[in-house]
C-alpha cells in the first residue's frame, strides 16, 4: 500500500507539472497594458509555489514509499534551528510575493485614469449591460430614476427635452472602444450586485448598487471580446453578457457616429 | 427546568447522597476527578435522544453530519451531470421538483438552489459539525481526562438547535419557489428584497436565514462548552502544553466559533430586518428591480454585508480545517511511532492561524469595490497566515522523516490530508495577490482552491478520525481492507475532480453558472465531462465507507483497549487514574519496554523513566 500511495502521489505531481508546463489549458491571450503585469505576477508565483509543491509531494512520497527500517525510530522532538530557518524562509518568500504584486495593483487602482481617457458609463441590471457615451459636449446628462424604462429604451432615465447635456448622449448595448487609448468605465448597477469581467483585459470589478466604481485600462489589440458577469445575480446569471469591440481610432469614430445617428 | 425531572429521577434511583454534589459540579463546571457520574437508569428518550451525555451527543452530531454530507453529495452529482450534459433529462428529477425540473430538465434557478444548499450543507452541517462538535464531544473530555463536558444541558440544546436548523434549511425544498438561489454567501440586495429578485428569494431565502441564525446560536453554545471544558476540567497534570494537538485544535476552533458566529448571527438578524421590517442595513436607495421601483429603502450598503459575512466566513474556513490539522498531527505521530516534530511550534502555529484568521477577511473582497489601499493591506496579512500553515506542513514532514510507518487506513487518510492540503493551500498564494486574484476571482480556480484545501482536506480529516476513533466510539474495529480501497479511490478521485478545475479557472471559466453556453467555454467541455465522471466515481466510492461504517458497528472485530498503541488519555484503561505525567506524544522513548509511554503512566519524565526501566531490568536479571 505504501508503494502504491507513493506512486500515486508522484504520478499526480508529474501530471500536474506537465499540464502546467505544456500549457494544455491556459489564459486567453492578454490584450491590455496592465495584463503583462498580471501574467508576470502569475508566472513568478507559479514558479515559487511550483517548487514548494513538487518538493513537499516528493518528500511525502519518499517517506511513505521507502523500505521500512527495522527497530525503533529515533526519539526526535524537533529542531529549533530548522524551525526558525523554515519560518523565516516561508515568511520572506510569501510576503515578498505579495509586495511584488504591488506594482500591478497600483497601476490598476492607485493611479487614476489619465485626462485623455474615453469616459463611458456602464449600467448593469438583471441580466444585461448598457453603455453611455457623453457625446461631443463631454458631459453625461443627469439620470432620472422614474424615467428609467427598458421598454422604451431609456435605460439611463434621460430627459433630453429638459436636460441639454443629455441631448448628445449615446446609449449602446455594445461596448465599443478605441485601441491604444485609455478608457475609463464608471460602473453602476440598478438592482443587485453584478460584475464586469473580460478575461482578455485582465480586468474584473464588481458593480455594486448604490456605488459608482471607476476602472480604467488600455486595450492593445483590436477585435471582438465578451464581457461576462461573475457575481451571482439571479437565474439568468450564466447568460448575462455584452460584447466588447476594440477598434482603431478611425473605426471607433465612425462606429460612434453610427450609434449617435441611431439614437 | 429540565434539571428537576432529572434530579428527581436520580433521587428515585436511590443515589440521593451523590445528587447534590453532582448537580453542583455540573452547574458550576468545577473539575472534580473523584466524583463519578451517577449511573442511574434512564429512559430511552433521555439516554439516546434528548441526551446530556457528551458521547451520545457527539455521535448524534456525527450522524447528522453524515446525513448532510450524503444529501450534499447527491446535490453535487445532480449539478455535475447537468453541467456536463445540460440537455440530458435526469430521470426522476421532476418527481423531486416539478417546477425546478420540468420533464427532468433542470432550470437555471433550480441549479442555483442546489448550489446554495450544497454549499450551506457542506460548510455548516458537515465541515463545522463533524470535526468539531462530533469528534470534539466524543473525545475532548477523554483526552483531557475530564469526565464530561462542562455544560451537558447546553450541549443537548446545541445539538437540537443544529438539528432544527438543518430541518429548516431542507424544508425550503418544499416551499413555493424552492430554496434560496443566492449561494452560501447570500449577497444582498439579491437576498434582501424578496421574490422580486428571483425564485427562491421569497420564503426559501427567509428559511435559509432562519436556519443559519439557529446554527449560529447552536455553535455559540457549543463553543462556550468547549472553551470552559478545556480551561476548567483538565485532569491534574494536564497542563496546556501537555494537551494533544487535537485538543488544542478543538480549543482554538471553539474560540474562533465564539467570535465569528456571533458576527454572522448579527448579520443574519440585520438581513432579516431588511427583508421584513423595512430597514436598510444592506439596501441602498434608488433600486429598480425587474422594472419596478423599490420604495422605502435608503442608505444601506451591500458592502457592509460582505464585510460582516467574511468576518465570519474566513475564520469559518479555519474552523473547518483546524480540527483536521489536529487529527493529522495526532495520527502521523502515532503511526510513524515518533513524537510530533516541533510540538511547541505546532501549538503556536495553531494559535497564530486562529489569531491571523480574523485579520484577512478582506481578501474575499479584492474586486468588491472596497478601498484598494485596504485591499493591499489585506493581501499582506493574508500571505502572513500562509506562514504558520507552511510551518505545520514542515513539521508533518519532519514527523514522518525517519518514522516507522504503520499504514493503517487512518494513517493513509492523514497522509492524504497532507498531500491534498499542499495541493489546495499553495494556490491560495495566487489568490492572495490582488492583481492575480482579479483575473482568477469567481472562476473555477477558486472552486478548486477551496474544495481541496478546505473541503477535501477536512473530509480526509473526518475519515482519518473515523477510522482511528471508531474502536473508541463503538468498541469495534472497522474493516481495514475496505478502508484501504476506500482511501485510494477517494485520493485519486479527489485529484481527478478538483485539480482540473485550476485549469478551467485559468482559461476564464466562471463559477456559479447554470450552463456553459458561450463559445469560449465550449473547448473546455471535454474537461468538464471528465470532472463529472470523476465526481460520480468519487461519490460512489463513499458508499464503501458507509457500508464499512454500518457493517462494523455490528459485525466489526471487537476492539482491544488501546488498539493503535497510542499515548493519549482517550485510550487509557477506563477508570484508571486520570493524573497526567508527561506530554502527549511519547513514542520511541529510549529505555522503555514498549515504544510508547502513555500520558498517565506514573513517573516523572524520560530520565526517571530510563532509570526505573534500568532498575526493572536489574530486578529481572536478579530474579532470573
Amino acid at each position: 500500500m505504501g508503494k502504491l500511495l507513493a506512486f500515486t502521489m508522484v504520478a499526480a505531481t508529474v501530471a500536474t507539472v506537465v499540464l502546467f508546463w505544456r500549457r494544455v489549458w491556459w489564459f486567453p491571450p492578454n490584450i491590455s497594458t496592465v495584463g503583462a503585469g498580471v501574467d508576470g505576477d502569475f508566472r513568478l508565483t507559479l514558479w515559487v509555489t511550483g517548487i514548494l509543491f513538487v518538493a513537499a509531494q516528493l518528500i511525502l512520497a519518499y517517506c511513505i514509499g521507502r523500505r521500512p527500517k527495522a527497530g525503533r525510530a529515533r526519539y526526535l522532538t524537533g529542531n529549533l534551528r530548522m524551525e526558525v530557518a523554515w519560518t523565516v524562509v516561508a515568511a520572506v518568500t510569501f510576503i515578498g510575493l505579495a509586495l511584488h504584486s504591488y506594482r500591478t495593483w497600483a497601476r490598476m487602482y492607485f493611479i487614476g485614469a489619465p485626462p485623455n481617457a474615453v469616459k463611458i458609463q456602464v449600467e448593469a441590471e438583471q441580466f444585461a449591460y448598457w453603455f453611455r457615451y457623453p457625446g461631443p459636449d463631454g458631459v453625461f446628462g443627469p439620470m432620472h430614476l422614474r424615467l428609467i424604462n427598458d421598454a422604451t429604451g431609456n435605460y439611463f432615465g434621460l430627459d433630453p427635452a429638459r436636460d441639454p447635456a443629455s441631448r448628445d448622449d449615446i446609449v449602446t448595448a455594445t461596448l465599443g472602444i478605441p485601441v491604444d487609448r485609455p478608457v475609463e468605465l464608471l460602473l453602476m448597477s440598478r438592482d443587485v450586485i453584478h460584475s464586469f469581467y473580460v478575461p482578455q483585459l485582465r480586468i474584473q470589478q464588481d458593480i455594486v448598487p448604490g456605488m459608482v466604481i471607476p476602472i480604467h485600462f488600455t486595450a492593445t489589440r483590436t477585435g471582438n471580446y465578451q464581457i461576462v458577469c461573475t457575481q451571482l445575480c439571479g437565474l439568468g446569471h450564466y447568460a448575462m453578457r455584452a460584447s466588447l469591440k476594440v477598434m482603431t481610432e478611425a473605426n471607433f469614430k465612425q462606429w460612434l457616429a453610427r450609434q449617435a445617428a441611431e439614437q | 427546568m429540565a434539571a428537576c425531572p432529572a434530579t428527581g429521577r436520580r433521587m428515585g434511583g436511590g443515589r440521593a447522597a451523590r445528587v447534590p454534589q453532582s448537580v453542583r459540579s455540573s452547574d458550576m463546571a468545577k473539575a472534580s476527578s473523584e466524583s463519578v457520574a451517577p449511573q442511574v437508569a434512564q429512559g430511552f428518550w433521555r439516554k439516546y435522544v434528548f441526551s446530556t451525555d457528551h458521547q451520545i451527543i457527539g455521535k448524534q452530531y456525527y450522524f447528522l453530519a453524515l446525513f448532510a454530507a450524503l444529501v450534499a453529495m447527491f446535490l453535487s452529482w445532480l449539478m455535475r451531470v447537468h453541467l456536463a450534459w445540460p440537455r440530458l433529462a435526469i430521470p426522476g428529477l421532476n418527481a423531486l421538483s416539478a417546477s425546478g425540473a420540468p420533464a427532468g430538465l433542470m432550470t437555471p434557478e433550480y441549479y442555483l438552489s442546489l448550489l446554495t444548499v450544497h454549499g450551506t450543507l457542506m460548510i455548516f452541517f458537515v465541515l463545522t459539525t463533524a470535526p468539531q462538535a462530533g469528534f470534539g464531544n466524543c473525545l475532548l473530555p477523554a483526552q483531557l481526562g475530564a469526565e464530561r463536558m462542562a455544560f451537558p444541558r447546553l450541549n443537548m440544546l446545541s445539538f437540537w438547535l443544529t438539528f432544527t436548523s438543518l430541518g429548516v434549511l431542507l424544508a425550503s425544498f418544499f416551499v413555493r419557489g424552492g430554496p434560496a438561489i443566492s449561494g452560501w454567501t447570500a449577497y444582498p440586495p439579491l437576498s434582501a428584497l424578496g421574490s422580486i429578485t428571483g425564485p427562491g428569494e421569497g420564503l426559501g431565502q427567509s428559511l435559509w436565514i432562519i436556519s443559519i441564525a439557529l446554527f449560529c446560536v447552536a455553535s455559540l453554545l457549543g463553543a462556550l462548552n468547549f472553551i470552559t471544558t478545556t480551561l476548567d476540567l483538565r485532569a491534574p497534570g494536564m497542563t496546556l502544553m501537555r494537551m494533544p494537538l487535537t485538543a488544542w485544535a478543538w480549543f482554538v476552533t471553539a474560540i474562533l466559533m465564539l467570535l465569528s458566529f456571533a458576527v454572522l448571527l448579527a448579520a443574519c438578524v440585520l438581513l432579516m430586518l431588511d427583508r421584513v421590517a423595512g430597514t436598510s442595513f444592506f439596501v441602498p436607495s434608488g433600486l429598480i428591480v425587474s422594472g419596478q421601483m423599490i420604495h422605502g429603502h435608503a442608505g444601506g450598503s451591500p458592502l457592509l454585508w460582505e464585510h460582516l459575512f467574511w468576518f465570519f466566513g474566513h475564520p469559518e474556513v479555519y474552523i473547518a480545517i483546524l480540527p483536521a490539522m489536529g487529527v493529522t498531527s495526532h495520527l502521523l505521530s502515532c503511526f510513524a511511532r515518533k513524537p510530533v516534530f516541533g510540538y511547541r511550534a505546532m501549538v503556536w502555529a495553531t494559535i497564530a492561524i486562529g489569531f491571523l484568521g480574523f485579520l484577512v477577511w478582506g481578501h474575499h473582497m479584492f474586486v468588491s469595490g472596497m478601498n484598494p489601499y485596504s485591499a493591499f493591506a489585506f493581501a499582506v496579512l493574508t500571505v502572513i497566515i500562509a506562514v504558520p500553515s507552511a510551518v505545520k506542513t514542515f513539521n508533518w514532514l519532519g514527523t514522518l522523516w525517519g518514522g516507522r510507518l504503520r499504514l493503517t487506513t487512518a494513517m493513509l487518510f492523514a497522509l492524504g490530508f497532507v498531500s491534498i492540503f499542499v495541493s489546495g493551500g499553495l494556490s491560495g498564494i495566487f489568490l492572495a495577490e490582488p492583481p492575480v486574484d482579479v483575473q482568477l476571482h469567481a472562476t473555477y480556480f477558486v472552486v478548486a482552491h477551496f474544495h481541496l484545501v478546505m473541503g477535501m482536506a477536512a473530509m480526509f480529516g473526518i475519515f482519518s478520525g473515523t477510522y482511528f476513533w471508531f474502536p473508541k466510539m463503538f468498541g469495534r474495529m472497522m474493516n481495514e481492507t475496505l478502508g484501504k480501497i476506500h482511501f485510494i479511490l477517494t485520493f485519486v478521485g479527489a485529484y481527478c475532480v478538483f485539480m482540473p478545475m485550476y485549469f478551467l479557472g485559468m482559461a476564464g471559466n466562471v463559477r456559479r453558472y447554470a450552463q456553459f453556453v458561450d463559445p469560449y467555454l465550449q473547448p473546455l467541455m471535454p474537461l468538464q465531462r471528465f470532472i463529472t465522471v470523476a465526481a460520480l466515481g468519487l461519490g460512489a466510492a463513499q458508499f464503501l465507507f458507509i457500508f464499512n461504517l454500518f457493517w462494523s458497528l455490528f459485525g466489526g472485530k471487537k476492539a482491544g483497549e488501546n488498539p493503535w498503541q497510542a499515548t493519549t488519555l482517550e485510550w487509557a484503561t477506563p477508570g484508571a487514574a486520570r493524573a497526567v505525567y508527561r506530554g502527549p506524544y511519547e513514542y520511541a522513548v529510549a529505555g522503555q519496554e514498549q515504544d510508547f509511554v502513555m500520558q498517565n503512566a506514573p513517573d516523572a519524565g524520560p530520565s526517571r523513566a530510563r532509570k526505573e526501566a534500568a532498575d526493572d531490568n536489574a530486578d529481572q536479571i536478579s530474579n532470573a
